[in-house]
């Protein structure tokens, strides 16, 4: 062209040539922290389950299926400044302990049950979903649902997976809301499979999501949460 | 230059009827999902509204299956429409592209039938791949993700092989690699997993970086051929424009995913990565508002200056729409989108209303209105009307949808600031929680605003097809009489 740019910030080709540039190194940057954040999330063995409980060390973010053998907890973190999973001693879960390949073979059944369910189109999965029904990221973790809970009582069982299961099958004659949750014909072996996924997601570390989780409505109710 | 643009018949270009095409199945689609959002917004009034029936999570999938499709369509309808105007030749594969269309309608009819009458399986594989798979937004069975990628390859390989036998502006090329990006993602949705954490990660990077990332560059290219085509905005402004938007939409908007990892099992050092270039990503956006409104101030103000009479807009309703874009997505992506971004709030936000309100507006804002412009240009083309006015039913249109859907949104920001407060900071977030929260007034009298405020957008959109029908046969009337007299 005659006329050359007095301007590089007026130059098409510079824009073109920066727009390039910041775009490749952007999606570089991205590809690499996927790789280690790949890492970080995949799903833990047994193996280092299990040391990680005999050992007291941190446990992966994503535990193994397994962990669904053992007691779960949320607890405040001081040095990470909020919650975190902590896997405690063993416990039965529908009465047995679950092997590798049986844990596994649950945990999928249960996942898979949940995308056929289409749960996540009422409730919300690690937060992500809609926002009709309850998040279902900790759970398995609600005190409703604990011995003593309003949820577990209601359906007239001793523990927890007993008591969601139950729920799962007939959610409609549970109602506890004018919003109910339909019957979707969830068979029983899928309802445990269900409730193994929910155990499994509230293991996951995910940096305090929920916050401050299920503190009672009945503290919020009598007003002045922390005047005993 | 730009005279194969300005004398570019409709009739002789196959493309643009094809664009027609999709233009007509997208008014369907959208009007599909606002029926839905109806019934999923009266069912949060009137909990028993078809309980069992068509439940909350039916109505819900398709409302946002629906959103994405018709945008897709409208998205196809645009490129097939410009496709002649920017490389100054007709599209090369016109049969295929035609074949593609009636095997993606197709595709979508049987999906949507299955979704609403079979609606949920038994938790088998086989559910995945024929009836829904489950995962907001790409629920989409197997067989149909399978189908949509044949189907899109089809449409880039005619984007592609128009691009390189024609003229190749900055426009184009941009489109080009854009769409490539963005039918390259989708794969990244396609497969199973037992672990949700990483079934999320990768989720995002179709959910993210379709619409924070490849959609916006797509409504920035977009913007820009309608500014040359409406204002006779000039080329080499309009494109330099469009490369500062590229560097500031992929520099903020490619690593602005991971604001979306925040709380889903990754690892801390996204809280940082996310909140800076997530607060980044409404930048482009001013950028963009800014950029629309100079260009039509300069060139009505050149055209004064040369003595001319009259707006320099061509197409009235089309240019409306491309301004509501342009404050709509700053004020509904950036703003909205900003609000619950940095994760010190977002750990209270999220998956809250909050998020409703920001993705009712945003979507509005940044996608429906440009894409509703589209359409008018090519009504104008259509009917071969120089300057394509706008009507009454058309004003209506465009201030009702607008009014309804900023209502909606205001509602819903209500409801959400009241779930954060009660629910998440006082209660934290367990299921009696949700439903204390649900009970109050503040969110109760805020759902009933959002039934309200959708009924008008509904109202609003009667009024938009009304117009889309008519305009083209009452304008062109009024043309020709001007003409004569």
């Amino acid at each position: 062209m005659a006329n050359e740019n007095k301007s590089v910030w007026t130059s098409i080709s510079f824009w073109r040539r920066s727009a390039g540039w910041v775009t490749g190194f952007a999606t570089i940057l991205l590809i690499w922290l996927t790789f280690d954040t790949l890492g970080q999330i995949r799903m833990g063995t047994d193996e280092e389950l299990k040391e990680a409980v005999a050992q007291q060390k941190e446990i992966n973010r994503v535990p193994a299926p397994t962990v669904i053998n053992y007691h779960i907890n949320y607890k405040m973190d001081e040095k990470r400044g909020h919650e975190v999973p902590v896997i405690g001693k063993k416990e039965l879960f529908f009465g047995k302990e679950w092997n590798p390949q049986e844990a596994a073979e649950l945990l999928h059944l249960g996942k898979l049950t949940s995308q056929a369910k289409n749960c996540m189109n009422c409730h919300t999965l690690l937060g992500n979903g809609a926002y009709y029904a309850p998040d279902l990221t900790k759970a398995w973790l609600d005190k409703a649902w604990q011995k003593g809970g309003p949820l577990q009582a209601m359906t007239g069982k001793n523990t927890v997976e007993e008591a969601m299961a139950e729920f799962l099958q007939h959610p409609s004659q549970y109602p506890t809301h004018a919003r109910m949750m339909p019957d979707l014909g969830i068979t029983a072996d899928e309802a445990k499979g269900l409730v193994a996924f929910l155990k499994h997601m509230s293991s996951i570390d995910t940096n305090g999501f929920p916050r401050n989780f299920s503190k009672t409505v009945e503290q919020f109710k009598t007003g002045g949460t922390n005047a005993h | 230059m730009l005279t194969s643009i300005k004398t570019n018949q409709f009739e002789g270009s196959e493309s643009k009827k094809l664009a027609m095409m999709y233009f007509r199945v997208a008014i369907i689609l959208f009007g599909a999902q606002l029926l839905m959002g109806l019934i999923a917004a009266i069912q949060f009034v009137y909990p028993g509204f078809l309980f069992e029936i068509f439940d909350f999570s039916v109505a819900r999938m398709v409302h946002i299956n629906a959103l994405v499709v018709w945008m897709l369509y409208a998205m196809i309808g645009s490129v097939y429409l410009m496709l002649p105007d920017e490389t100054g030749i007709e599209t090369v594969g016109i049969g295929l592209g035609k074949l593609a269309f009636w095997v993606l309608t197709a595709a979508v009819t049987v999906v949507v039938l299955v979704y609403i009458l079979i609606q949920v399986g038994p938790g088998t594989e086989s559910t995945i791949w024929l009836i829904n798979e489950g995962r907001e937004y790409l629920e989409a069975p197997r067989w149909a993700d399978i189908g949509i990628v044949v189907v899109v390859l089809i449409f880039y390989w005619n984007v592609f092989a128009t691009y390189m036998k024609g003229r190749k502006t900055g426009i184009m090329t941009v489109m080009v690699a854009d769409l490539m990006a963005l039918a390259g993602l989708y794969l990244a949705g396609m497969f199973f997993t037992d672990n949700i954490s990483m079934d999320q990660f990768w989720w995002w990077w179709v959910i993210h970086l379709w619409v924070e990332a490849t959609w916006e560059v797509f409504v920035g290219a977009l913007a820009a051929y309608a500014l040359i085509k409406i204002i006779n905005a000039k080329r080499e402004i309009v494109e330099m424009w469009l490369w500062i938007e590229v560097l500031m939409l992929f520099g903020s908007g490619i690593l602005g995913l991971g604001h979306h990892y925040f709380w889903i099992g990754t690892p801390e050092y996204w809280w940082e990565i996310g909140a800076l270039f997530s607060a980044l990503e409404p930048v482009p956006l001013v950028a963009m508002f800014v950029h629309v409104l100079y260009d039509w101030g300069k060139e009505q103000g050149i055209a004064k200056a040369k003595g001319e009479a009259g707006a320099v807009v061509k197409n009235g309703p089309a240019m409306a729409w491309i301004v509501t874009n342009a404050f709509g997505n700053f004020l509904g992506a950036g703003i909205w989108g900003f609000f619950h971004t940095l994760p010190q709030v977002n750990i209270y936000t999220h998956g809250t209303q909050f998020t409703a309100a920001h993705g009712h507006l945003a979507f509005f804002g940044a996608y429906a209105t440009i894409l509703i412009g589209m359409m008018y240009l090519g009504i104008q083309e259509a009917y071969g009307i120089k300057q394509l006015r706008a009507t009454f039913k058309s004003k209506m249109a465009i201030f009702l949808i607008t009014f309804g859907v900023l209502g909606m949104t205001v509602a819903l920001t209500i409801a959400g600031y009241e779930q954060v407060l009660v629910e998440r900071a006082e209660l934290g977030a367990g299921w009696n929680a949700f439903f204390a929260a649900q009970d109050l007034p503040w969110y109760v009298q805020a759902q009933a605003w959002r039934l309200i405020m959708g009924v008008i957008t509904f109202v609003g959109f009667i009024y938009l097809v009304w117009d889309l029908l008519t305009i083209g046969k009452v304008e062109q009337a009024e043309e020709a009489m001007v003409a004569t007299a």
